[in-house]
């Protein structure tokens, strides 16, 4: 079986008349079903297949739905806005200068972290080219699995010392690498991923979770130290003037502290499960899927760990800086010579249903809790 | 059959592609079977695929290791807020530079004048490394008929097909 893995592709068949396409420009790759492409070489982020939106040029991106990410950087700018303006005026003149520029540094922080880990492709990967797929399409059939009802195709490898199965994603067309998954929200595969977060409007995966960690962890701080600050503030008040009159005179420090009650506890909790996630180095997803869990024996550990808590941290926390793989900006460009045979036309019917309906469960449940 | 890389795209026309698949055996990290394809049994030495392959695969491990340079990379990246990438490359950037010249130097010494070219696996999302194999306009099919007998692994680990 193993002589089939790379199966040779009859010449007549392989070379379909191409002559010269690997040379002729990008508009050519748009083809006579878009006219108005014919002027301007078009740029990969305007033919993006996933469902996100673009911003300067491709530079920037975002889940397509990003209303709920608006509510959390307005929340975070109001809250934030009402302290520097009502109570940072007192507590700099009664009690220390520190305290707003402590609460502008965090503040300064989270924004970045929150702005980086929402614009900052999550880690996508491209679906393949078709020669890809149809090679891969090659390789499957070679396996020697032709019955009338198509298998649910998985691909076992062995990652240090563990068995992992991979998946075949239908609509990437390829097989999922370890600790990938289809975001079915964004309708992408996104390496390591973690969840889609409505909060950040955007996937959180192997290139923006230690932005999305940092923005978590720097907003608890922040929220606590808002809600510290107030505290003290009206309490120094209503010593002076009395309770009553300093919720008249400060309406907008009660609303800070309403706002910081309530989300406190969520960004603290939040904040610590994630600190266990990094210290084990797990996602959200395996720990939901239960992927590693004990319950099957110890001999299904977490393959990725690296067996100690202060190495996890560092490698999820300072790990290298993984670059973008889709390219956002570069010219489309044709995939030549691909084998049109419509063998690449089968796998869409039977065994597609239940594995992307039970992915999409999954994901929609994953992204509901998050 | 000898070609230089411009020559190559214009003249010769593309007869198949050939994908080397990623080697999860060691974890994540982007790492390239080094199996031998039969398909390119007859265009090129083992030994020359197989150094081109090891030499990528000790690039990307390059770009990839944790120790201390990267935790130092990382905690200066998270003092200036993650800012600090606007006017500086992260080491695996700088990397994947060089290995884009790798690669375009071995196309141009090895793989062109053998009718192949090897694409960058940072254009195919680093799943694949894909090899194009050329013909030439006139030659017949005749040359593709390749032995595809000794196909045994060249020790990639067994994270491939089964």
């Amino acid at each position: 079986m193993k002589e089939c893995e790379y199966r040779q592709i009859p010449p007549g068949v392989a070379a379909p008349g191409t002559p010269g396409t690997l040379t002729s420009p990008p508009p050519a790759a748009a083809g006579p079903e878009r006219p108005g492409a014919a002027r301007r070489p078009r740029r990969k982020w305007e033919v993006f297949p996933g469902r996100n939106r673009f911003y300067c040029g491709g530079r920037l991106m975002l889940a397509r739905h990003s209303g709920v990410f608006a509510l959390t950087l307005g929340l975070i700018l109001l809250t934030s806005g009402l302290f520097f303006a009502f109570d940072c005026p007192f507590l700099a003149s009664h009690l220390t200068l520190a305290i707003p520029i402590i609460a502008a540094v965090l503040f300064f922080f989270v924004i970045s972290c929150l702005l980086q880990t929402s614009f900052r492709d999550p880690g996508i990967l491209p679906r393949a080219t078709p020669s890809e797929a149809a090679d891969l399409e090659k390789r499957i059939d070679s396996m020697g699995t032709s019955t009338y009802r198509p298998p649910a195709r998985t691909m076992e490898v062995v990652i240090n010392k563990y068995v992992v199965k991979l998946k075949y994603c239908y609509t990437c067309k390829m097989f999922r690498p370890p600790r990938t998954s289809h975001c079915s929200v964004c309708d992408n595969c996104v390496e390591r991923f973690d969840h889609h977060c409505p909060w950040v409007g955007n996937c959180v995966g192997k290139r923006n979770y230690r932005y999305f960690y940092a923005f978590i962890l720097s907003l608890s701080f922040l929220t606590a130290f808002i809600f510290a600050c107030v505290v003290t503030h009206l309490t120094l008040r209503s010593q002076r003037d009395g309770f009553l009159t300093t919720l008249k005179t400060t309406p907008a420090s009660v609303l800070e502290l309403v706002i910081c009650f309530f989300s406190v506890w969520s960004i603290l909790g939040l904040s610590g499960f994630h600190t266990y996630l990094v210290a084990s180095n797990l996602t959200t997803n395996e720990d939901i899927k239960g992927s590693w869990s004990n319950k099957r024996g110890s001999e299904f550990a977490n393959p990725y760990s690296h067996k100690s808590v202060l190495t996890n941290c560092c490698a999820v926390l300072c790990g290298p800086f993984h670059p973008s793989l889709i390219d956002r900006r570069g010219f489309i460009q044709p995939d030549v010579g691909t084998p049109s045979s419509p063998k690449s036309e089968i796998p869409s019917f039977g065994a597609k249903p239940d594995t992307s309906m039970e992915d999409a469960c999954q994901d929609f449940a994953i992204s509901c809790t998050a | 059959m000898v070609h230089s890389l411009q020559e190559l795209r214009r003249s010769a026309s593309l007869a198949t592609k050939v994908f080397v698949q990623r080697d999860y055996s060691d974890g994540t990290t982007c790492q390239f079977q080094t199996k031998f394809p039969p398909e390119l049994e007859s265009r090129i030495e083992r030994q020359l695929f197989e150094e081109t392959v090891k030499t990528l695969n000790s690039f990307y491990a390059e770009a990839e290791k944790i120790g201390g340079s990267s935790y130092l990379e990382g905690c200066l990246a998270c003092a200036t807020a993650y800012f600090i990438f606007l006017c500086m490359e992260t080491h695996y950037e700088k990397v994947l530079k060089k290995i884009s010249k790798y690669i375009q130097e071995q196309n141009e010494k090895i793989y062109a004048p053998r009718g192949l070219l090897l694409t960058d696996p940072l254009e195919r999302g680093m799943r694949v490394i894909e090899i194009s194999i050329y013909e030439d306009r006139c030659s017949s099919g005749s040359s593709s008929s390749s032995s595809s007998s000794s196909s045994s692994g060249g020790g990639g680990g067994g994270a491939g097909g089964r």
